[in-house]
């Protein structure tokens, strides 16, 4: 017999795990919902062994919760080895992303890589905290609910830290939303019906929150039919003198906000499987129920109790439950911990100990006090008509004791909860071989022009954007969409603080379509287009997150290219002295129709030193001249324009941090100096799609000479137009600084060139290498194409 | 020093940058839960303005602004009434006009103490985030705004429930009242005539702000708090204040001049 009911008036279990064989460890780990593979079993097996008993069920739950992928990152600081056993990485997590960020060493990190969020120096006296989170699962099932509570989840990371929120990022990825209906597999939602679901579970929840989301971006491809990625992120600000942690033995445990109920019972060990057929009916339970009114409530009593200076300690209850966030922070302050689980408000009655545990009802978190402030956090609680539960106390011994109903039914040591044994896995990458198309020039390259326009992964997401309440707080000063026509900034700037003309610079790159070629180019081209995005408006001082998204790493292929990206991390990283901060990965993300496109999110957060000298994308002022930063490759391979044409192609962009660092730098002294009067980065369709959003996003025109544009390799117009090489930048220079501007440029031995003016008309005219114009398109024309496209 | 009472219910969330507002035109702003009124700790007739941001008081639930006003009809109903009677300035912004019409106080108390005006859903059926152009067209009856004459602010809007609607004989009692404010109009100045997105949620007659008879009680659907400074505006970020800071410094001014 495997299970045997306790003779307790409440239900709990003793597992026979020390009677078990293999097989029988397995169907426990598969019976329970633990998703604990064998070596773990066995792990679990051997340490209660030689405590000589069996575990109970709610023991047995917290290595589900403790152990899964999603909490610990087996993965990332396991053992990477080659086909042929060599160690390629001990610990990637450490030996490549923190490293780079230690090595870079910049005194302006307060924390990185260990909080619920990373925190960076701003002015005045605070920091900025930064997290971004993925909710792939859930979204895939219930994408409103998983959506929503995906940015509930971020934005508890923030208060995490003591953070008040400030922004929300959310970065989106699904399949084409014109995905024929017959070749969905079983089980998997269409893209439109997850589209409008995850985009409406957004909106709701920060609006509902009341803080603004401001960045983000929308990328469609096949790669996510069977599995959609929504990235969640959430940027708040921090008193740095109120950002402490030191729990100590003595001090209570306290759980903060909604009642505990049975949703989200599984939710992190949901996250670390693939998804399959049955997900829908197995899963459901994973999914939380979204609550923001609780949740604005819950800031204003994080943020009175930190003002006050109450706590010692806080944390977001987020996947696992207690299990999870009340271990790691005894595992923090390197205490043990007694829980006193009938004490919690619980939603409904009859719940099992062990699902009380685990459960990952949203809006709660956890404060720790000591004992003489626990009456003062009571009551401001009360004030703000939220319920609460002091369920336990820090001890000396390194112990973690749960008891109920005064029975005691769990005693693990801390540490061993939060050591599992290290992931080994095989790692393997052959580059594969899309051959480069040889195409014909098409004669009609204003055609070309519209059709990229609006293609999905260029085309405006106003109608997206506008459901969002992007100006709440009223310290957006750089917006998503740029004055009446809506252009797309490359950045936004907000301005959190009253007395300070300091902003912060959010932004993001995603280049997924290249991981088809190279991952490693892939994550070089996202940091790189991260980083450029924000020096666009005015950004500096860049820290970033990473957020991975791939497939089952237990295939050697998906763990060779997971290998080549994160190297990619360390290199570009260090090259562009942009230190990670924070970052999470989502793995396992396959379904009957393979892994997901490996997908790496960089968010860069930066800052501008005065909020009224960033740069916008529109164009300002007929007779200014345009300058085109960098030099274009023939780079086409992974490009919209291949896409367009039916392939991938070969020749990734590469990046080349030196040429585009010193790029950086010289545009950072050109705005602030004030000579630059538009700004836009260049990305998905190339120049072609860059002169055309900043000519639709203005009521200018603009006339403009490709031959004079630097290129290296190319003979062709389209190739020029469309060549999504990295390290170029749009520049519209206020005439009457244009000496200067030159001066600066020769000075730092910048690659540039003027390739035309602002014009008084209203068409984006372009020559092409042979002077004859080849694109004359109106205004409303360019606008008509790029926003026609999207719809809810 | 002027008192003016923000007030704030679960949900509200454009409190904090609505008293910044309040501050700005220089008055001292006081951010207050409306628990406090019921239990009676603070008393509102203590204060000489009064301001209902934005947000989703108790979620929206029922309709926009639908709890908030039954908990002020029925427990703090006689000091609201007395405050909008007293002429002291009451400025409802989003979800505080949603209110302000589900208590009756908008159009005006002469109406009767029922709502006879509703904000029912854009529209598009969906909530929306944009800048507006709003032309001001009342004739000096209205506190709030007795500087602006004929101009066209801009100011942004971001909500789902914001189409005023109204019986005709109601509407044309808001019309020779000069009750109306704000119209939503095109960048020129010229009349949205309920085109989108000039008109963002199909409101009648373009209306996006209307006084009570009296011209004392003010809701609109922009956020002119947003607007306070320059630095906010989609365009041309420099110094000084943009359009929606006159609304905050003329109710801050009317006290002075007709309060203390």
């Amino acid at each position: 017999m495997k299970y045997r009911k306790l003779p307790f008036p409440f239900e709990i279990y003793e597992v026979n795990l020390l009677g078990a064989n293999d097989k029988m460890l397995l169907e426990i780990s598969e019976e329970m919902g633990l998703s604990l593979n064998l070596t773990e079993m066995k792990n679990i097996k051997e340490y209660f062994r030689r405590k000589g008993r069996n575990p109970t069920d709610i023991e047995l739950q917290s290595f589900g919760a403790l152990w899964s992928e999603h909490c610990r990152h087996k993965v990332f600081k396991g053992m990477i080895v080659d086909e042929d056993g060599n160690v390629l990485a001990d610990n990637m997590l450490k030996n490549f992303i923190a490293r780079a960020t230690e090595e870079i060493n910049p005194p302006w990190i307060i924390s990185f890589l260990a909080d619920n969020a990373g925190i960076v120096d701003f002015d005045r006296g605070y920091g900025v905290a930064a997290k971004v989170e993925t909710h792939n699962h859930p979204s895939a099932i219930d994408p409103f609910g998983g959506a929503a509570t995906g940015i509930g989840g971020v934005i508890r990371d923030i208060l995490g830290v003591w953070g008040e929120p400030i922004a929300c990022i959310d970065v989106l990825c699904f399949g084409p939303l014109d995905y024929p209906y017959e070749k969905l597999p079983k089980g998997v939602k269409h893209p439109r019906y997850l589209f409008r679901g995850v985009v409406a579970g957004i909106g709701y929840y920060g609006n509902n929150m009341g803080i603004p989301t401001v960045a983000g971006a929308i990328y469609f491809d096949e790669g996510y039919v069977g599995n959609i990625i929504v990235y969640a992120g959430c940027v708040g600000v921090v008193p740095k003198d109120k950002y402490v942690f030191r729990v100590k033995p003595g001090d209570k445990l306290i759980v903060i906000g909604n009642k505990t109920g049975r949703d989200g019972i599984h939710g992190a060990t949901f996250a670390s499987a693939e998804l399959h057929e049955k997900s829908e009916e197995t899963s459901r339970p994973a999914v939380q129920i979204p609550e923001p009114i609780e949740e604005e409530k819950l800031r204003r009593v994080i943020l009175e109790i930190r003002d006050k200076s109450l706590g010692s300690g806080v944390s977001d209850l987020g996947g696992g439950g207690l299990a999870v966030g009340a271990v790691e922070m005894a595992d923090r302050a390197g205490c043990g911990l007694e829980i006193q689980l009938d004490k919690l408000h619980l939603r409904e009655p009859n719940i099992a100990p062990w699902e009380i545990w685990v459960s990952e009802s949203q809006e709660r978190m956890l404060i720790a006090a000591p004992a003489e402030n626990v009456d003062k956090i009571m009551k401001i609680i009360e004030s703000e008509e939220l319920e609460a539960s002091i369920i336990g106390e820090f001890t000396n011994d390194k112990l973690l004791r749960i008891y109920y109903s005064g029975a005691q039914i769990a005693e693990i040591e801390v540490n061993f909860l939060t050591h599992p044994p290290r992931f080994v896995g095989r790692a393997m990458w052959t580059p594969p071989k899309y051959a480069e198309p040889e195409l014909p020039e098409p004669e009609d390259l204003a055609a070309e022009l519209l059709k990229l326009l609006s293609s999905p992964n260029i085309a405006s997401k106003e109608c997206v954007i506008r459901t969002y309440d992007h100006e709440v707080q009223g310290n957006t000063c750089v917006k998503p969409l740029q004055g009446d026509h809506a252009g797309p900034n490359d950045a936004v700037v907000i301005k959190p603080l009253d007395d300070s003309w300091m902003g912060v610079v959010i932004s993001v790159g995603l280049k997924p379509r290249y991981s088809l070629i190279d991952p490693y180019w892939m994550a070089g081209s996202s940091i790189e287009e991260a980083i450029r995005n924000n020096v666009a408006v005015g950004g500096r001082r860049i820290a970033i997150l990473d957020n991975f998204t791939w497939g089952n790493p237990e295939k050697p292929d998906r763990l060779g290219a997971l290998y080549r990206a994160v190297k990619a991390c360390y290199d570009f990283a260090k090259a562009f002295e942009t230190p990670f901060i924070s970052g999470k990965d989502s793995l396992y993300n396959e379904s009957p129709l393979g892994p997901i496109l490996p997908t790496l999110l960089i968010t860069g957060i930066g800052i501008i030193p005065d909020v009224r000298r960033a740069v916008t994308i529109d164009l300002k002022d007929p007779g200014d001249p345009i300058y085109l930063l960098g030099v274009t490759r023939k780079e086409l391979g992974g490009s919209e324009y291949l896409r367009l044409k039916g392939y991938v192609g070969n020749s990734v962009p590469r990046v080349y941090p030196e040429e585009s660092k010193k790029i950086f730098g010289f545009i950072t002294e050109a705005i602030d100096r004030g000579y630059v009067a538009a700004c836009h980065d260049i990305s998905e369709g190339g120049l072609g799609v860059a002169l055309a959003e900043m000519t639709l996003s203005s009521n200018r025109g603009m006339e403009i000479w490709l031959e004079n544009a630097l290129h290296e390799g190319i003979s062709r117009n389209d190739y020029l137009l469309f060549s999504e090489s990295n390290g170029r930048m749009l520049v519209e220079v206020k005439k009457q600084f244009e000496d200067e501007f030159v001066k600066l440029a020769n000075m730092l031995g910048i690659s540039f060139s003027r390739i035309g003016y602002v014009s008084r008309g209203s068409r984006l005219v372009i020559h092409g290498l042979n002077s004859e114009a080849i694109i004359d398109l109106e205004n409303s024309e360019l606008r008509r194409a790029w926003k026609g496209i999207l719809r809810l | 020093m002027i008192r003016v009472l923000v007030l704030r219910a679960p949900g509200t969330n454009c409190d904090k940058e609505t008293a910044r507002a309040v501050r700005e035109a220089g008055a001292a702003a006081e951010i207050i839960h409306v628990k406090k009124l019921i239990e009676d700790t603070i008393d509102l007739l203590d204060y000489d303005g009064l301001v209902i941001p934005g947000g989703f008081s108790y979620g929206d639930r029922v309709r926009a602004g639908a709890i908030l006003s039954a908990k002020i009809k029925s427990k703090l109903w006689d000091k609201f009434k007395e405050f909008a009677e007293d002429t002291r300035p009451v400025l409802g912004i989003c979800n505080g006009f949603q209110v302000l019409v589900e208590l009756g106080l908008l159009p005006g108390l002469s109406y009767g103490d029922e709502p006879v005006a509703a904000l029912v859903p854009n529209t598009l059926a969906r909530f929306e985030a944009r800048w507006v152009y709003l032309k001001h067209v009342n004739r000096n009856k209205c506190i709030f705004t007795r500087s602006l004459e004929n101009r066209v602010l801009r100011m942004p809007v971001a909500h789902a429930e914001g189409r005023f609607m109204a019986a005709a004989d109601i509407v044309k009692r808001i019309i020779e009242n000069d009750q109306i404010v704000f119209v939503y109009v095109k960048p020129d100045g010229s009349l949205a005539m309920g085109e989108y997105p000039y008109n963002p949620n199909g409101s009648m007659m373009d209306i996006a702000a209307i006084c009570n008879e009296r011209g004392n009680v003010m809701g609109l659907m922009p956020h002119p708090e947003r607007a306070i400074y320059s630095w906010q505006l989609p365009e041309k970020i420099s110094d000084g204040y943009a359009d929606g800071f006159p609304i905050f410094r003329e109710m801050v001014d009317y006290i002075r001049e007709n309060i203390k």
